[in-house]
């Protein structure tokens, strides 16, 4: 009665053939990102040196290096995070515990996915429109991070409102019970327990902000700038927006045709750091997981 | 505190339940119950799975609202004050301990979890706390286990610890009235024997509700007990009544002869 018959045959032949087929797929996705870092760190690669990193670009950006623009996305990402992540988290925390289930709130929801549909593009025209010219901040640091923290929005407030609601309710009824609260449960019980994927949320925002290119090309990000900023009201260059112009604008002299991979590997490299950083924390933080 | 300019009634009862009636949306969960809850007393609650019984003690603890869809009507006075008029429900349900079937233990260290309560009404000296803790824990049969390990996870103790934690944690509200809702569920029949212990002692101190599937804890706890079937509060005798054959309503003694349900 355990002999293989026909049926079980072409059972089998069909599960191996399927199993194939998803195991290729897979191995489809990840070519791609094989292959730019491949090159990335083939032709990037050699430019590297400490005073690429660390010099003026020279010769209108044919020679030199990137500091002004790596100070600068320093500078951008830093600024959009102090404007996005209180207002997203704060945001999330209103949305998760304290909103009624009603349409002003279903309405909010679908204003958040909407923004995150946004196309950069369009981004960049509001930040044009209404902080350097409405509110008068011109070409700055401020106008563009504020840009990009409207853009980023979405992902902080969807990340910190899903690891909110990833604490179990049964916890927060029995701190109610207990008469504490709603701020109170919150603070002792719901963001202790949420704080590792708000975190993450907040590093996948960095790399996206550092990658951002239109968003600031139009509001604060110069071409060519070689000193570094002073203050919010500054215009500065970004390391974004630098591969953009030598990958596009100079023609590039037969000495200088490495540097935009350079430029590219080391921003691949922020960002891939950052994203390291944030698969670490998590996973220290869910050492210590509490249920 | 709760309002203090209300009726003063020294022969009022702890809880005085008149007409409740409590719907989600449509279905009624619970019609018309008028009874009362005696100070320092066990109240037992039984019946079959939705008769109401839990609807009745969320009730008890205005937990109608954080419960979407539940609707009360009807009038609860607990220690004389209506309970729907009261402002401050913080303090009502500070004074109102509650166990669940599942143990509940919060992501906190086994002391937090107790020192919880009190640092939320403002007790900040460690000294203070410590004796509080101690003092819940012990009440609750649980000193001896966690002593060693107070700074553990309270929420990676076993099922039975958590629920004896549960309990440490209601009594650390030093609550004048303490609601069980099937307490035993999830705990192995040692430890609820110590727990049903403990509930015996606390009776002088604490006015208890039990809500219980199993009908012979009502019978070794409670004093008196309501028989709860389908919405309808059936009977409320002293408990030895089911079981001597003075209930008034047939169905009371059936169900706890297991006739049905």
């Amino acid at each position: 009665m355990f002999d293989a018959t026909d049926l079980n045959a072409s059972n089998r032949r069909k599960q191996r053939l399927v199993k194939m087929l998803f195991l290729m797929m897979t191995i489809l996705l990840i070519v791609p990102v094989l292959l730019i870092l491949t090159v990335l760190v083939i032709k990037g690669g050699p430019v590297l040196s400490f005073e690429f990193l660390f010099s003026d670009p020279k010769e209108q950006m044919t020679a030199g290096g990137i500091f002004p623009a790596l100070i600068g996305t320093v500078w951008l990402v830093t600024v959009a995070l102090l404007a996005s992540v209180p207002l997203g988290v704060a945001a999330a925390i209103y949305l998760s515990e304290y909103a009624p289930d009603n349409w002003f709130t279903r309405a909010i929801n679908l204003a958040i996915i909407n923004l995150a549909g946004v196309p950069s593009i369009v981004h960049a025209l509001f930040g044009v429109g209404a902080f350097v010219l409405f509110f008068e901040f011109g070409t700055s640091i401020l106008a563009a991070s504020l840009t990009l923290a409207v853009l980023t929005l979405p992902v902080v407030i969807v990340a910190t409102r899903e690891s909110l609601q990833a604490v179990p309710r049964a916890f927060r009824e029995a701190c109610w019970n207990m008469g504490a609260t709603r701020w109170q449960t919150i603070r002792r019980v719901v963001l202790p327990n949420s704080v590792s994927g708000i975190l993450t949320g907040v590093i996948l925002e960095v790399s996206r902000t550092a990658g951002e290119t239109a968003p600031i090309m139009f509001t604060g990000a110069a071409i060519f700038l070689p000193f570094l900023p002073e203050s919010v009201n500054d215009q500065t260059m970004a390391m974004s927006l630098h591969l953009y112009a030598m990958a596009t604008q100079v023609p590039l002299p037969e000495h200088a045709q490495a540097l935009p991979y350079g430029v590219a590997l080391v921003l691949i490299g922020m960002v891939l750091a950052m994203n390291a950083i944030s698969i670490g924390f998590r996973m220290w933080l869910r050492g210590k997981k509490k249920w | 505190m709760v309002d203090a300019t209300a009726p003063t009634a020294a022969a009022e009862a702890k809880v005085a339940v008149r007409d409740l009636t409590i719907r989600y949306g449509d279905h009624v969960a619970l019609k018309d119950v008028t009874l009362d809850i005696r100070e320092n007393e066990i109240f037992g609650i039984i019946g079959p799975a939705n008769s109401g019984k839990t609807s009745f003690l969320r009730a008890l603890n205005r937990m109608d609202t954080f419960t979407p869809g539940m609707h009360v009507e009807g009038e609860i006075r607990f220690a004389g004050h209506d309970i729907r008029k009261i402002n401050n429900l913080y303090a009502l349900r500070k004074r109102i301990g509650v166990v669940f079937p599942l143990p509940v233990g919060l992501p906190l260290s086994v002391y937090d979890n107790v020192a919880l309560s009190p640092r939320l009404s403002g007790v900040k000296k460690r000294a203070d706390l410590d004796v509080i803790v101690e003092r819940c824990l012990r009440r609750a049969a649980l000193w001896d286990e966690v002593k060693d390990r107070l700074k553990s996870l309270g929420s990676l103790l076993s099922g039975g610890q958590q629920q004896r934690l549960t309990i440490a944690r209601a009594l650390s509200q030093e609550p004048d009235l303490l609601l069980l809702d099937e307490f035993s569920i999830a705990v192995d029949p040692v430890t609820t024997m110590r727990i049903e212990d403990v509930l015996k002692e606390l009776k002088e101190e604490v006015t208890i509700v039990l809500v219980t599937n199993l009908v012979q804890q009502a019978r070794r706890l409670a004093d008196r007990t309501a028989f709860f079937l389908t919405g309808e509060c059936v009977e409320i005798a002293e408990t030895e009544a089911y079981f001597d054959g003075r209930v008034k309503d047939t169905r009371s003694s059936d169900y706890v002869e297991g006739r049905f349900g």
